[in-house]
């Protein structure tokens, strides 16, 4: 940024020429075209937003806010709520947020601390790899390949050594489940935290980890005595970005999670999110109130997905400026 | 770790109560009762089991990464090995049986449906997305850069089946599902990721070189058209080639927006009706359980996910040697 406003600051140097009609109307043409082009990505926020709540205002008219408690979804009766899609977007992402905010630091403190330079020359473009691999694919996958492998072996276990606890329930026949559903957002949630928090971690700095390794602490008490702790506001901005990416993935989710529309104790059961309710349902809405009604769903969608990137993004603002300051 | 003096032994000082003292100071320095010096020196008690816990630590981080490349590697093969034995060039050029259950057939129209839908897309994004970056970098303003900043973040983050909705709401809703509404929610989603992408290569050109054209009396347009966009084309083109691979495989904002099409090839964006498309095709295939259709789903997988992991993997490359070449 200092280098635009620099170059915004030295405009006297050019006068001569800027006074040239050509250049003034050439100057004054690109920047209009290139503040035009900036706008679309603001008003495309705006009219996403319009038109959510322009779509779901007939639903909203008629279930008002009981409609995020109301947990029956039938269409044939005109009876709509959003309860059990928001209980089911809670667990999987408690889920997916459970497994991968461990699993992306330690491939993080992998990357960044452990491994030898080759290794990670390879490692690191390999799990940024896992993220680029389509949801479709994803679910895909999920469906032929890892729901058999949880059904005969994973979910079973899980029943037979945790089975007391009602969230591992017994195993359906279906193979498709929150569990599963989890599983597959951790895939894709795991490698944007670990890409953030190993950018974090290589910005820590050295001295700190030399001083501490010199006060005779071990590599682990180096990352959990200076790395962790100087990168913590960074990894919660990163677990923001993830939560946001967990929340709003449809296609993938719709695909593994049976489209239940019950709320179940056990996490083996069917269940459905507020996104990949709507993904199913593209090609049976028949009703007004049926659209209206997915509308409502995308709205919630839509509110919560901002609010888990503002919180990601206010997060790195503040960890930003005390990095600088702090320098 | 241990002992790199090669000097003796057991260190531990009888009735020692604090054993990290002990650990602090191995060669017993420091100790009043010099402790036995001819074994060799191993750390016990409490430095022994930090070392446990920080090699077990590490174990736990080689193991995440491990796991972490090993669904990469179980998913591509899984992918690889179903889909390559279905390819044949009759795979490529054919259309898809009438049913989704009866076998053969090919995925023509996805994969020309997919082409004509993301170069649309890219058409929309790149020029926007371009735009954007530079207005970032040489025109606006602290205040309004970090909204505008903080604008494109969002949008990157919005749920793209959200984004899929709204483009129905706009463009479907009453009239048809349409290929140009499935380019117009895609290029919603491509214009953060060439805006943001384009601006860090801007950001790299030297700011002597817009300094140069100011000397030289040259005029702003001129400088950002002349000087500053061209050397940093290859970035931008890196920046535009990853949006669009991103872009390739997005489902969501197709199934609303052109998910119903006709099994042959289609170019017309503009028809009254949907352009078929791959990740659409895999979304359907995966509802309906059959053997012929999931045989279909794993090929069109296959291509998707080649093309995908080459172009990602390929502008990197570039990308890279053009880094190290600066």
């Amino acid at each position: 940024m200092s280098v635009g406003t620099r170059v915004a600051g030295g405009r006297p140097a050019n006068t001569r020429s800027a006074s040239r009609p050509s250049d003034r109307l050439g100057d004054g043409l690109l920047r209009g075209v290139c503040m035009l082009a900036a706008l679309l990505a603001v008003l495309a926020i705006a009219a996403i937003s319009y038109q959510l709540i322009h779509g779901a205002s007939p639903s909203i008219a008629r279930f008002g806010l009981g409609f995020l408690s109301h947990s029956t979804w039938q269409p044939n009766f005109g009876v709509f709520g959003a309860g059990t899609f928001i209980y089911g977007t809670a667990v999987t992402s408690l889920i997916a947020m459970l497994l991968s905010v461990p699993l992306g630091i330690s491939i993080a403190l992998y990357l960044s601390m452990m491994a030898p330079r080759r290794v990670r020359s390879v490692v690191g473009p390999l799990v940024e790899l896992l993220a680029a691999i389509p949801s479709v694919i994803l679910g895909f996958w999920g469906i032929l390949v890892l729901g058999p492998f949880l059904q005969a072996h994973l979910e079973p276990f899980l029943h037979s050594t945790l089975g007391f606890l009602p969230i591992f329930g017994p195993t359906p026949t279906t193979g498709s489940g929150l569990f599963i559903a989890g599983l597959i957002l951790t895939i894709m949630v795991v490698p944007i935290i670990a890409s953030i928090s190993r950018d974090l971690f290589l910005s820590v700095p050295r001295d700190l980890q030399d001083g501490a390794t010199a006060l005779g602490a071990t590599p682990w008490e180096v990352l959990r005595g200076v790395v962790l702790p100087s990168s913590a506001s960074g990894i919660a901005a990163a677990a923001f970005l993830g939560l946001g990416r967990a929340l709003g993935e449809a296609i993938a989710v719709t695909q593994v999670i049976g489209a239940g529309n019950f709320i179940h104790a056990s996490l083996f059961q069917t269940g459905d999110t507020l996104a990949s309710r709507i993904a199913d349902q593209f090609q049976g809405a028949a009703t007004k109130l049926t659209i209206s009604s997915l509308f409502y769903l995308g709205l919630i969608l839509l509110v919560i997905g901002l609010l888990a990137n503002l919180a990601a993004q206010l997060i790195t603002r503040r960890f930003d400026v005390s990095r600088v300051s702090a320098r | 770790m241990t002992d790199p003096f090669g000097v003796p032994p057991e260190t531990r000082l009888p009735g020692s109560a604090d054993d990290s003292a002990q650990g602090a100071d191995p060669l017993g320095v420091l100790g009043t009762d010099a402790p036995d010096l001819s074994g060799p020196l191993t750390p016990s008690g409490h430095l022994r089991r930090r070392q446990l816990i920080s090699r077990f630590a590490g174990a736990v981080q080689t193991a995440s990464a491990l796991l972490a490349v090993a669904v990469l590697g179980i998913v591509i093969y899984s992918v690889g090995s179903r889909g390559a034995s279905v390819l044949s060039f009759g795979f490529l050029t054919k259309d898809p049986p009438a049913f989704v259950g009866l076998p053969g057939g090919g995925i023509a129209p996805e994969i020309v449906g997919t082409a004509v839908i993301i170069a649309i897309a890219t058409a929309i994004a790149m020029p926007a997305g371009i735009l954007t970056a530079l207005y970032l970098t040489e025109f606006a303003g602290p205040w309004s850069a970090r909204a505008l900043r903080l604008a494109l973040d969002l949008l990157n983050g919005l749920p793209t089946i959200v984004v899929g909705l709204f483009v129905f709401g706009l463009l479907v809703v009453g009239h048809h599902q349409t290929g140009f509404a499935g380019s117009f929610a895609l290029a919603i989603i491509m214009l953060p990721l060439v805006a943001r992408a384009s601006q860090e290569v801007l950001l790299l050109v030297p700011s002597g070189m817009r300094e140069a054209a100011d000397a030289l009396g040259v005029s702003r347009w001129r400088t950002v058209l002349g000087v500053v966009l061209p050397s940093a084309r290859g970035g931008i083109l890196t920046a535009t080639v990853l949006a669009l691979a991103r872009a390739a495989g997005e489902t969501a904002p197709l199934i609303y927006t052109t998910s119903i099409f006709s099994a042959t090839v289609q170019t017309n964006p503009l028809a009254h009706e949907g352009l078929a498309n791959i990740p659409v095709y895999i979304f359907t295939a995966s509802e309906e359980a059959s053997r012929y259709g999931f045989a279909r789903a794993w090929g069109a997988a296959f291509i998707l996910l080649m093309f995908i992991l080459l172009v990602s993997l390929g502008s990197r490359a570039i990308n890279s040697r053009a880094t190290l070449s600066r």
